[in-house]
C-alpha cells in the first residue's frame, strides 16, 4: 500500500504541527512512516541529514518493538531519549506512522507527551483521508 | 510502501538489496556512493551491530531526477545476509517497493544462493508481497573471480538455479570494479518506479 498526501493534506498537517507542538515550544517535528519514509518536517533546527534520522528512527521503532516482544507487549507507544541539550521523542501514529519531537530543555517532557497525544489523533484524521483525492496530473 | 508527497510532486520507494551472505550487496551500496555525485546521492548509514534482533543494514538515499514532472528518490537498503539474521531482513523488507538479488557467483556458494532467494519469496509472503510481482532484478556478482581461476558457477546454471520461473532481467557483475552495478540499478528503479505508478493507479500519460 502506497500513502499519497496532497498539498492540501500536507498543509494541514503542517498547520497541526505548528500549532500544537512548534508553538508549544518543541523545536523539529519529523514525521516517518515505518519504511522509513520522510512524510513532513518542520522546525527551525538544522537537521544535517533529515532523510538518515527518519530511517533510523523507523529502525530504532522496529528494533525496540523487538524487544517489547520479549517481555511479552507488542511494542511501545513511544520513545524518548535524553541528551546533553537536545532531546527526542518517538510517538508511534497508528501501525505505519511516527511522530518525532526534537525539543531541548525549554519545554518539558510531559507537556510534549501531552501534545504528541493530540497530535496523534489529528494526524491520524488527515492521514486517513489518503487515498480518496484524484492524482491531479 | 513508497509516500508520494504531491505539495512536493515527489516519489519516494524503497529498494532492498538481497541475497547470500558476503554476496556484494553492500559493495553495490558502497560503489554507488563513492561514484555518484554528492548532489544525487546522500550521506550512506551504515549499522553494524553484532547478534539477532538488532538492526543491520546499509542505507543510502538517491535522487534520481524528474519522470514526468515527478522527482523519484529512491532509499536503497542492504539486509544482512546470514541465515541467522532472518527477523532483520523481515524488518529492513518491511514497506519494501523492489528488490535487487545479489547472487555469487563462488561455485561452493550455489546452495546458499538458491536459499537466499526462496527465503526472500517467504519474507515477502510475510509481508503480503508475491515475488513473482514483485519488482526484481538478479544480478550475479563477483564475475571478475573468473581470471583468478576461481570455480565459478557459469551464468547458465545460475540462471538454471534462480531465474528459470521468475524469468527477470539478470545482469554479470563485479561490483567491487562497478561492472554491472549500474545496469542493475537503473533496472531495479525503471521497475520500482513504474510498479508504484501502476499500484497506485496512475496515468502519466
Amino acid at each position: 500500500m502506497s500513502l499519497i498526501l496532497t498539498a492540501d493534506q500536507v498543509g494541514r498537517l503542517e498547520s497541526i504541527i505548528e500549532k500544537e507542538l512548534l508553538e508549544a515550544g518543541a523545536d523539529h517535528v519529523i514525521i516517518v512512516d515505518m519504511a522509513g519514509n520522510l512524510i513532513l518536517e518542520r522546525g527551525a533546527w538544522q537537521v544535517e541529514d533529515v532523510m538518515s534520522l527518519a530511517v533510523l528512527s523507523a529502525a530504532n521503532f522496529a528494533a525496540t518493538a523487538q524487544i517489547a516482544r520479549l517481555i511479552g507487549e507488542d511494542d511501545f507507544t513511544l520513545l524518548f531519549h535524553k541528551g546533553d541539550k537536545k532531546n527526542i521523542h518517538f510517538s508511534r501514529l497508528g501501525k505505519d506512522y511516527i511522530i518525532i519531537t526534537l525539543f531541548d530543555d525549554t519545554i518539558s517532557l510531559g507537556l510534549v507527551r501531552l501534545k504528541n497525544s493530540r497530535v496523534v489523533e489529528m494526524v491520524s484524521s488527515v492521514l486517513e483521508e489518503e487515498g480518496r483525492q484524484p492524482w491531479p496530473l | 510502501m513508497a509516500f508520494i508527497d504531491l505539495s512536493k510532486n515527489e516519489i519516494q520507494t524503497k529498494v532492498v538489496f538481497y541475497g547470500p551472505g558476503r554476496g556484494g550487496k553492500t559493495t553495490n551500496l558502497l560503489y554507488i556512493h563513492e561514484s555518484m555525485s554528492k548532489q544525487v546521492c546522500g550521506k550512506m548509514v551504515t549499522i553494524d551491530t553484532k547478534g539477532d534482533r538488532t538492526l543491520f543494514f546499509d542505507f543510502l538515499p538517491l535522487g534520481l531526477g524528474k519522470i514526468y514532472n515527478l522527482n523519484i528518490r529512491i532509499q536503497l537498503y542492504t539486509v544482512p545476509g546470514q541465515v541467522m539474521y532472518n527477523s532483520t531482513r523481515k524488518l529492513v523488507l518491511r514497506g519494501v517497493d523492489g528488490v535487487a538479488f545479489v547472487a555469487d557467483s563462488l561455485k561452493v556458494q550455489k546452495q546458499k544462493n538458491i536459499e537466499s532467494l526462496m527465503n526472500l519469496a517467504e519474507n515477502l509472503k510475510d509481508e503480503g508481497l508475491d515475488i513473482q510481482q514483485t519488482p526484481l532484478v538478479l544480478q550475479y556478482n563477483k564475475r571478475d573471480l573468473a581470471e583468478s581461476n576461481v570455480p565459478l558457477l557459469t551464468v547458465e546454471e545460475m540462471e538454471e538455479d534462480m531465474n528459470k520461473q521468475l524469468r527477470v532481467p539478470s545482469f554479470e557483475a563485479s561490483a567491487i570494479t562497478g561492472k554491472g552495478v549500474y545496469e542493475t540499478l537503473r533496472e531495479i528503479s525503471k521497475r520500482t518506479v513504474k510498479s508504484v505508478i501502476q499500484k497506485v493507479g496512475l496515468n502519466l500519460k
